[in-house]
């Protein structure tokens, strides 16, 4: 090729000019991050301080105290339930919903208003759901599980319904040829393309609601959290070492439990 | 059946995807005996929205479409699955349920005789599931039933297509270019087992088609499309190649 070996009169523009906006945007958030760690008061002496005190933390901690078992057991079990009702309760209503809100089955008319629904179910973090819920059905574990029925929506329902929307259409075209009713065609051509999915994300919904049960017991909404909290104000810490192991030792069991769940499918 | 049964009748047929842009613009045509009916004519002429007018798959804007006596336009619900019931589909690229095992993909051709919580149970008559097996084997697939069909070579899997179809015991079969995606020989086989139904069950297959000389083969009426209109409609030894130079437009193609 001619010409690689001439330099050019003319200057040619840069292809990629520096992006005032983008460099002031970094400089900005650069600013920032100096301020709030500034306004926070974080500085080298604060955090060897907050090191002592976690030094002795762990020192109360150890050996952890099982003595008042029955105690810990009851909060387990409790939690344990919780998280099955919610699950199984949660991932049902998933399903429909899921469907309602898949915008290649349903009219905009109705995927819209269910997508709306779903993400309000998301908006607020299940501590502030399980708040809610104590001050309108009272303590316990009633207002634990409707908390995380509907966590449970706000994830899965998203999940179910993105899932349905990435199937092929083609087998869905296929079964409803053959004459099959709306049911028939959801549960012969649907089904089978995203069922592998639903268990995965199932599983990982229980998953989830297990350490939120134990969880929502801080606010008074049932499970081993109340056990916890109140362990935490009697300054029990040998007590506390003890529930969070248990919970860690639960959270393990049902991961290799659900190994094996998603072996099977 | 006598000769005179009128199997399918469409009467002035639109279709507009987009309002005053027709794909179909008035196809008149009559079925009134069995046997294969090819549809030639080249890419997007309209050869597919037509086949999925007859069952609904796509909704006409216009027209009429007379089969068992009444307006399949006009039908919903209820009525609309019995009269699919009775139009079998085979599809271009097969479409079968891939987690499905084969068997339970010609099983699924009875969904429209049966409820939906029948359809949920897999409740399936005793006779149906023998059908389904007489038709596998009819196919050459029996010692398939069990696999997944997605493990299937394309003709295999367009042979369960065809079981499906035949499964619903149709009584019109419509195949959407069933042969486009396989080799030639494959393809005269796909021909053969349609043949072979539709003289079987007495119905006729309305097959849309690229071939032309696959066509001319195994139609006993070949009708040729081109824009949205049918251009020719008569025996296969009829086509010139000036209907050809009609249909497909230009004529460098011709040998």
């Amino acid at each position: 090729m001619a010409g690689l070996n001439k330099q050019s009169d003319t200057v040619q523009h840069n292809p990629f000019p520096r992006n005032w906006w983008v460099s002031g945007l970094w400089l900005v958030a650069a600013i920032y991050l100096v301020y709030s760690v500034n306004s926070m008061g974080l500085d080298w002496d604060r955090f060897t301080a907050g090191l002592g005190h976690a030094d002795k933390l762990l020192d109360r901690m150890f050996p952890p105290n099982f003595s008042r078992w029955e105690l810990l057991l009851d909060g387990l079990i409790e939690s344990l339930e919780i998280a099955v009702i919610s699950s199984v309760v949660g991932i049902f209503l998933s399903l429909f919903i899921g469907l309602l809100a898949s915008r290649n089955f349903m009219p905009s008319w109705i995927s819209t208003p269910v997508r709306g629904f779903i993400a309000l179910c998301r908006s607020f973090h299940p501590v502030i759901i399980a708040i809610l819920f104590v001050k309108s059905v009272g303590f316990g574990a009633l207002a634990g599980i409707l908390t995380l029925v509907i966590a449970s929506i706000g994830f899965i329902a998203k999940l179910f319904a993105e899932a349905i929307e990435e199937i092929s259409f083609k087998q869905v075209e296929a079964i409803r040829a053959t004459g099959a009713s709306f049911v028939s065609v959801i549960v012969f051509s649907v089904m089978p393309q995203v069922f592998s999915r639903f268990i995965g994300f199932a599983t990982y919904q229980f998953d989830s609601n297990l350490r939120n049960s134990t969880m929502v017991g801080i606010v008074g909404a049932g499970g081993l959290g109340g056990t916890l909290f109140s362990a935490f104000q009697r300054f029990d810490y040998d007590f506390v070492a003890a529930i969070l192991i248990t919970i860690i030792a639960l959270i393990l069991f049902w991961e290799f439990l659900s190994t094996l769940v998603r072996r099977i499918f | 059946m006598s000769a005179a049964q009128r199997f399918l009748e469409v009467k002035g047929l639109k279709k507009e995807y987009v309002v005053g842009n027709p794909i179909l613009k008035g196809v008149d045509f009559s079925i009134d005996s069995p046997g294969i009916i090819a549809i030639i004519g080249p890419s997007g002429t309209g050869k597919s929205t037509l086949l999925r007018c007859i069952n609904r798959l796509i909704d006409p804007t216009e027209g009429q479409i007379i089969f068992d006596e009444s307006d399949v336009c006009l039908a919903s619900g209820k009525v609309l699955r019995h009269l699919r019931r009775q139009v079998a589909m085979v599809f271009q690229e097969y479409n079968l349920v891939e987690r499905l095992s084969v068997i339970e993909n010609v099983l699924s051709g009875r969904l429209g005789y049966m409820s939906s919580w029948q359809a949920w149970r897999r409740n399936y008559t005793q006779s149906d599931i023998n059908n389904a097996y007489d038709l596998l084997e009819a196919v050459g697939l029996q010692d398939h039933a069990n696999k997944r069909a997605d493990s299937l070579s394309g003709g295999q899997r367009q042979r369960v297509g065809i079981a499906r179809a035949v499964m619903q015991d149709p009584r019109i079969i419509l195949a959407d270019e069933p042969t486009s995606s396989l080799d030639p020989k494959t393809a005269v086989e796909i021909m053969e087992l349609l043949e072979k139904f539709s003289s079987e069950k007495n119905i006729p297959a309305l097959v849309n088609m690229h071939d032309v000389k696959l066509a001319q083969r195994f139609a006993k009426r070949i009708i040729g499309m081109s824009n949205g209109h049918i251009v020719y409609d008569g025996a296969p030894e009829g086509i010139t190649d000036e209907h050809l130079k009609k249909i497909y437009g230009g004529e460098s193609w011709l040998d």
